[in-house]
């Protein structure tokens, strides 16, 4: 990341009516980074993508591209392109007038033009497409039309609203590899958006959580799913057991806190300031318990009933109640060692990792 | 045999007779338009153009349907142009009073015509205009007018606004956009609106005979012609022109809008 920032956001407020869409929300997004605005529907995140695009203006708050403020300035005249969530594939055009489309206002002459279109075609694996008409496509050709109409203008930042989401999953998972090296070798700043966890936690550089117009956490992917800054971005991220304590003190650097009917654990603080312990909450990621088989043995055993089971295939969950803990904890082994023939009902020994405990703003 | 097929059998037999009453006079008007007699009754008496012959040497019916031509074709591209920015207006902007105003502008569709048009003259002649085929033409806009606006209302609803936004995102000026992007996609509804708009204006008649002064449109004409027994059939050849007129230009019209609509799906 270098030290001016491609994008900054300052200050943005966003109002609909008496309805608050954005609220002071404040992020700077590096040149040549991928960022993600990770939410759930309705958190605000497409606002913020559509302002940094020029399709909105903010209520208060401005943002800057380049180090430059674009209030006021129209789509046409920023330095960024969108891939819209529905592609806006223009079908009256085939998939060359399609991708020199902004090109044609450049007047870059008929050779330049031509040759741009075939690098770009090219370069999303297309190059025998160029005459199919834009309402015969699939959804994925779509989508890698829409992309290369967008980098063919060469911007500064690329804009990408849930691009992936209208694609079946294998589909969407070898997009998702295929966006990142596209990334990486293009060198300029892209800003996706997406509910999606795990896309955003496998392409991105650095990831905001949103809720309710408000940026919960802002971290870099192993961050944000190891220690996410608040319960709520801990259970957006993928399963969280939260925990029960009877005890629980912030103590500089690190947290003490007893578990009922697990016991004492400590912890680090990981960076975080706890401002108020008494509503923090102490969790551990479901991967970080661990079954212990018959004939094992463990520092701390963590004894339970298991309640529920879930099949995926490759794992297994595990619903186990623990004595003493109002929630459930679930347990994801893999089933190398038949963690899906346990069955339900039975009586099962666990243990954690123990550094794996983490304590977040409630 | 079940009540319902018997049901059936009746219902078709209904749909048969209502379509016979509907469309049986007005299958006579080509068929008498072709007899050789000059009153129309049966039996016929036998096949001639002559009535069409004579059509073409008639100047007077000539002028009135230059008449019908300058005044369908100008309230066809005025109502198309208004329905344009009435139907983007209402399909891609919320704005206090859209309600009112969709509703305002379909409101002529459910006047009475003979009201709409003693009200227009009433104005026309308050406000000291002469009548001519402006005031036709005027008239007509109002009547014309929602037609277009729900043509074309359907034509912007078929296609997504992000198409026009990812025209200014790749640098496109909003005047670029809509001669790039939003002309050529609704151009089918646009084309649609064109031919029905026309065919309402050609076929009017209240509206044209109240406001059209010396410049009678052609169904003002025919009127005007009834009053003559001899000339019936010359009138009767003129409304097979008109009817077949009319229904070449509204099948044109929808297979039109169709073409926009299978234009709009994507193709898997």
């Amino acid at each position: 990341m270098s030290a001016a920032p491609m994008i900054d956001i300052r200050n943005v407020d966003k109002v609909f009516g008496n309805f608050r869409a954005l609220d002071t929300l404040n992020a700077s997004i590096g040149e040549g980074e991928f960022f993600s605005l990770l939410g759930p529907s309705g958190c605000g995140k497409t606002t913020l993508l559509r302002m940094i695009g020029g399709f909105d203006e903010p209520t208060s708050g401005e943002i800057l591209i380049g180090g430059k403020s674009m209030a006021g300035i129209p789509p046409n005249l920023r330095p960024t392109n969108m891939v819209f969530q529905s592609y806006a594939i223009f079908p009256h055009l085939n998939v060359s007038e399609n991708i020199a489309y902004g090109l044609k206002r450049l007047r870059l002459g008929r050779e330049e033009e031509e040759k741009r279109v075939r690098e770009a075609l090219a370069q999303v694996e297309l190059s025998e497409l160029g005459p199919r008409m834009g309402n015969q496509l699939s959804g994925g050709q779509r989508q890698r039309v829409a992309l290369a109409r967008s980098l063919v203008m060469r911007p500064k930042v690329l804009l990408l609203d849930e691009p992936l989401s209208a694609l079946d999953k294998n589909l969407r998972e070898q997009m998702q590899v295929e966006l990142r090296h596209l990334q990486r070798q293009i060198g300029i700043t892209f800003v996706l958006v997406t509910h999606d966890q795990y896309e955003a936690l496998s392409m991105s550089d650095r990831i905001a959580v949103m809720f309710a117009g408000q940026i919960a956490q802002i971290d870099s992917p192993k961050e944000i799913y190891q220690n996410p800054a608040t319960r709520q971005v801990a259970d957006f991220l993928g399963g969280m057991n939260f925990l029960t304590a009877s005890e629980l003190a912030v103590d500089g650097k690190v947290f003490r806190a007893v578990l009922p009917g697990i016991g004492a654990i400590t912890g680090h603080l990981a960076g975080k300031a706890i401002s108020d312990p008494a509503s923090a909450i102490i969790g551990i990621r479901p991967e970080r318990l661990r079954i212990v088989w018959e004939g094992e043995t463990a520092d701390h055993i963590v004894t339970g009933k298991v309640v529920d089971r879930n099949y995926y295939g490759e794992m297994t969950s595990l619903v186990v109640g623990i004595e003493g803990q109002s929630e459930r904890v679930s347990v994801v082994e893999t089933n190398d060692f038949g963690a899906d023939d346990i069955p339900v009902g039975s009586d099962i020994a666990i243990t954690y990792d123990r550094d794996a405990f983490i304590i977040m703003q409630g | 045999m079940s009540a319902l097929s018997a049901s059936r059998r009746i219902l078709s037999a209904y749909v048969i007779l209502y379509v016979a009453i509907l469309y049986f006079p007005v299958l006579l008007l080509p068929v008498f338009s072709f007899n050789d007699s000059a009153t129309p009754k049966l039996p016929l008496a036998g096949f001639t153009f002559k009535w069409y012959e004579s059509l073409a040497g008639n100047a007077a019916m000539q002028g009135a349907a230059w008449n019908s031509l300058v005044v369908g074709v100008s309230a066809a591209v005025l109502s198309t142009v208004l329905g344009i920015c009435a139907a983007r207006a209402i399909t891609r902007h919320r704005f206090r009073g859209l309600g009112a105003a969709s509703s305002l502008i379909m409101a002529p569709l459910i006047l009475p015509e003979i009201i709409i048009a003693i009200s227009l003259l009433v104005v026309m002649l308050g406000l000291g205009l002469q009548l001519s085929l402006v005031t036709v033409i005027l008239g007509h806009l109002l009547i014309c007018v929602p037609y277009s606006v729900t043509v074309l209302v359907s034509g912007f609803e078929g296609f997504d606004p992000s198409m026009e936004e990812a025209s200014r995102d790749l640098g496109e000026t909003s005047f670029g956009t809509l001669r790039r992007v939003t002309l050529p996609m609704l151009a089918p509804s646009i084309v649609s609106s064109l031919l029905v708009t026309f065919t309402i204006s050609l076929d009017e008649f209240i509206l044209a005979f109240f406001l059209s002064g010396t410049e009678p449109t052609l169904p003002v004409y025919i009127w005007g012609q009834l009053r003559f027994a001899a000339k019936l059939p010359n009138v009767l050849a003129l409304g097979s022109i008109l009817i077949a007129a009319s229904l070449i230009l509204l099948t044109a019209a929808e297979l039109f809008r169709r073409r926009a609509e299978r234009k709009m799906e994507l193709r898997p």
